[in-house]
């Protein structure tokens, strides 16, 4: 290793570390809340410790595994759909012209200016007529709402970089269609595609409004669960049920960080080759 | 007719390509981009498709290659239309300008991509990789990425990579275009024999006239998406069918008049002409700047196709001067050996000498 790239490592590592140290920074009170027995004002830390929190949240009584599942089941149909959308979709729009294209592109950026709870709104009436109110399905569809625009957009900045004669170039040497997607335009759309995926698992995870709306109570995610404990007054149970909502997101966040920045880099494509 | 070729235990078909009236107009362009395009390639041959940047020449090699559908016209590989065989399976197998190595794969897999595709084994695999980089002289390299490569020795791999798979017909767009002088001299040299090694039937794109005439045995000239003229290189030279194709080629002198009885009568007078394309009739006769020999002043200008005339101005570069001499209002370029007008200054009166072999009668071109 030269000492150019040591340096450049060294730089990663500690811009990666004072990420984490941010994001995990937030979690610490909550860690201290969900072990907390008694905590009386002026106290710097608990006066008693427990495990009652953390043993309410992993019962059955609690309902926690049952939205975490849910959560995830949810996010990850709607990640993987979105990704099937957004890869066509995101070729066209950054490889071709064609017309009406900005159409396409103002109805696309659309569902991030109008305020969510007007779409959900209406998008409810419809769902009803259609049985999809109160079902997972019904409520994996309105995530995908708030998603398609950054899941297209992502993708379609990796394909304006992307050069098409690569897919060419393995045609001629006698790969076929899915050969070719396979052995070169995957691999070319990968980071990308991971952090579009992290986008869409993101949004997904978060999402309130339209969860309750859509799912009408029935579909109980992690979000709607924790509005429910917070409502309730039981501070260590919150905490405890917070951490358990934001672990997952955070390892995804680390597992795909190569992909956002360095040389993995999602814009790469094959454009800077 | 095909016939294998033997070569380190690989075969070739020599395949001949016919290209009948092919035409493709790009959506919402104005003029076809290539427009019924006529041109037969021998097998085993070495073909040039030479024109001007725009004129064609990568739009009419992806049509043969598959990866373009023409609008019309057809392509035949030994009598047999493939207008209809996807690329993956017309064994064209084409080599891009720029190169194209598949960036996230080792040399080695790059190279042996065409065979994979095709199922061959791993062992397999890995002795020909390593017979193909033997090949284009970068032996051992199979465990480099192609970033840690040069521009000269990236296309050389794009070379073993497209060899590889034993394509019937070898399609090479601009293969020296992005090298510098040095390795374009090599890497000429290195497609000229592997081309003859092999017999394999390749088309390759330039737009530069010197490169095609060394390595082609044919060239096929383009314009504007027409093909001009399609002959051996030396025909460009003393035969060419038109002015534009002239001038392409170098030629510089162009001077209007009248073929009477085999003589070429004209405003600087009567000239003896060797067998010209136009019989009797108007013509233009073309004069190659190599083909004036400058005499001195007093060698008898009075005589048959000797001209007087002045010198405007001389440029040296290097290799022979280019001198420009005024005749009447008529402006020659002469290419000289420098040493030969080592002494004639700008200024100075000599002779022209116009040898009548070496002029080239043309049908004057309704504008
Ligand atoms: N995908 C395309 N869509 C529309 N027009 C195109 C397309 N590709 C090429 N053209 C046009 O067709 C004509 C021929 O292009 P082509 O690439 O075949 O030229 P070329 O002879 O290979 O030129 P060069 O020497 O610059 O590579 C050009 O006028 C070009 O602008
Ligand atoms: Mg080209």
């Amino acid at each position: 290793m030269t000492n150019q790239t040591r340096l450049t490592h060294l730089l990663r590592w500690l811009a990666l570390s004072a990420l984490l140290f941010w994001l995990l920074l937030p979690l610490i009170p909550l860690l201290i809340w969900s072990f907390a027995f008694r905590w009386p004002f002026p106290l710097l830390l608990p006066e008693s410790w427990s495990l009652r929190a953390w043993q309410i949240a992993f019962s059955a009584r609690s309902g926690m595994l049952a939205a975490l599942w849910n959560s995830l089941v949810i996010a990850v149909a709607v990640t993987l759909v979105s990704m099937l959308v957004s890869i066509p979709a995101g070729r066209a729009m950054g490889m071709h012209r064609f017309r009406g294209k900005r159409v396409v592109e103002f109805l696309l950026l659309a569902p991030t200016i109008v305020p969510p709870l007007a779409v959900v709104l209406g998008i409810h009436v419809l769902f009803i007529r259609y049985g999809l109110a109160d079902t997972r399905l019904g409520v994996m569809l309105v995530h995908l709402s708030p998603i398609m625009p950054y899941a297209v957009l992502v993708m379609a900045g990796v394909f304006a970089n992307y050069n098409p004669e690569y897919e060419e170039q393995a045609r001629s040497l006698g790969a076929g269609p899915l050969r070719t997607f396979w052995y070169v335009t995957l691999p070319a759309i990968f980071p990308g595609m991971m952090v579009a995926g992290l986008f869409a698992f993101l949004i997904s995870w978060s999402q309130y409004i339209t969860t309750l709306l859509i799912g009408g109570g029935f579909i109980k995610t992690l979000p709607i669960l924790l509005f429910a404990v917070a409502g309730a007054n039981d501070t260590a149970l919150t905490a405890a049920i917070s951490i358990i909502f934001v672990i997952p997101a955070l390892l995804l966040l680390l597992l795909t960080a190569r992909y956002l920045t360095g040389e993995d880099a999602a814009a790469g494509g094959f454009g800077r080759v | 007719m095909p016939r294998p070729v033997a070569l380190d235990g690989c075969e070739f078909d020599m395949t001949q390509v016919v290209l009948t009236d092919l035409t493709k107009k790009y959506l919402g362009a104005t003029a076809p981009a290539v427009d019924r395009l006529n041109l037969e390639c021998e097998s085993g041959r070495l073909h040039a498709l030479l024109g001007p940047s725009g004129c064609g020449k990568t739009t009419t090699m992806k049509m043969i290659a598959g990866l373009l559908k023409p609008n019309s016209g057809d392509i035949a590989f030994d009598g047999a239309s493939v207008l209809h065989t996807p690329a993956e399976r017309r064994g064209a197998v084409m080599v891009f300008q720029n190169y194209l190595l598949f960036p996230y794969m080792s040399v080695g897999e790059n190279v042996g991509f065409g065979l994979k595709m095709r199922g061959v084994d791993k062992q397999t695999i890995r002795r020909r990789v390593a017979e193909m980089l033997e090949l284009v002289r970068l032996p051992g390299i199979e465990a480099r990425r192609p970033k840690q490569l040069s521009g000269g020795q990236q296309q050389r791999v794009a070379l073993a990579r497209a060899l590889i798979v034993q394509p019937k017909v070898l399609l090479l767009d601009e293969p020296l275009s992005n090298l510098d002088a040095h390795l374009r001299d090599e890497m000429r040299e290195l497609i000229r024999t592997i081309q003859q090694q092999m017999n394999i039937t390749t088309i390759f794109v330039t737009h530069d006239q010197e490169e095609a005439v060394v390595l082609a045995d044919r060239i096929a000239l383009m314009f504007d998406g027409v093909l001009h003229q399609v002959d051996a290189p030396q025909r460009f030279y003393d035969g060419p069918v038109s002015a534009r194709v002239a001038r392409f080629f170098g030629g510089a002198n162009f001077l209007p008049g009248q073929m009477h009885n085999g003589q070429f009568e004209s405003r600087l007078g009567c000239f003896a002409v060797g067998q010209g394309a136009v019989l009797n009739g108007p013509a233009l006769l073309t004069i190659r700047p190599e083909a004036i020999q400058l005499c001195a002043a007093e060698s008898g200008s009075q005589q048959k196709n000797h001209l007087p005339g002045r010198i405007i101005s001389r440029l040296y570069t290097g290799a022979n001067t280019r001198v420009k001499v005024q005749v009447n209002e008529f402006t020659l370029t002469v290419i000289a050996d420098p040493h030969a007008v080592d002494a004639a200054r700008t200024g100075d009166m000599v002779t022209l000498y116009l040898a009548p072999e070496r002029l080239w009668t043309l049908p004057i071109e309704s504008p």
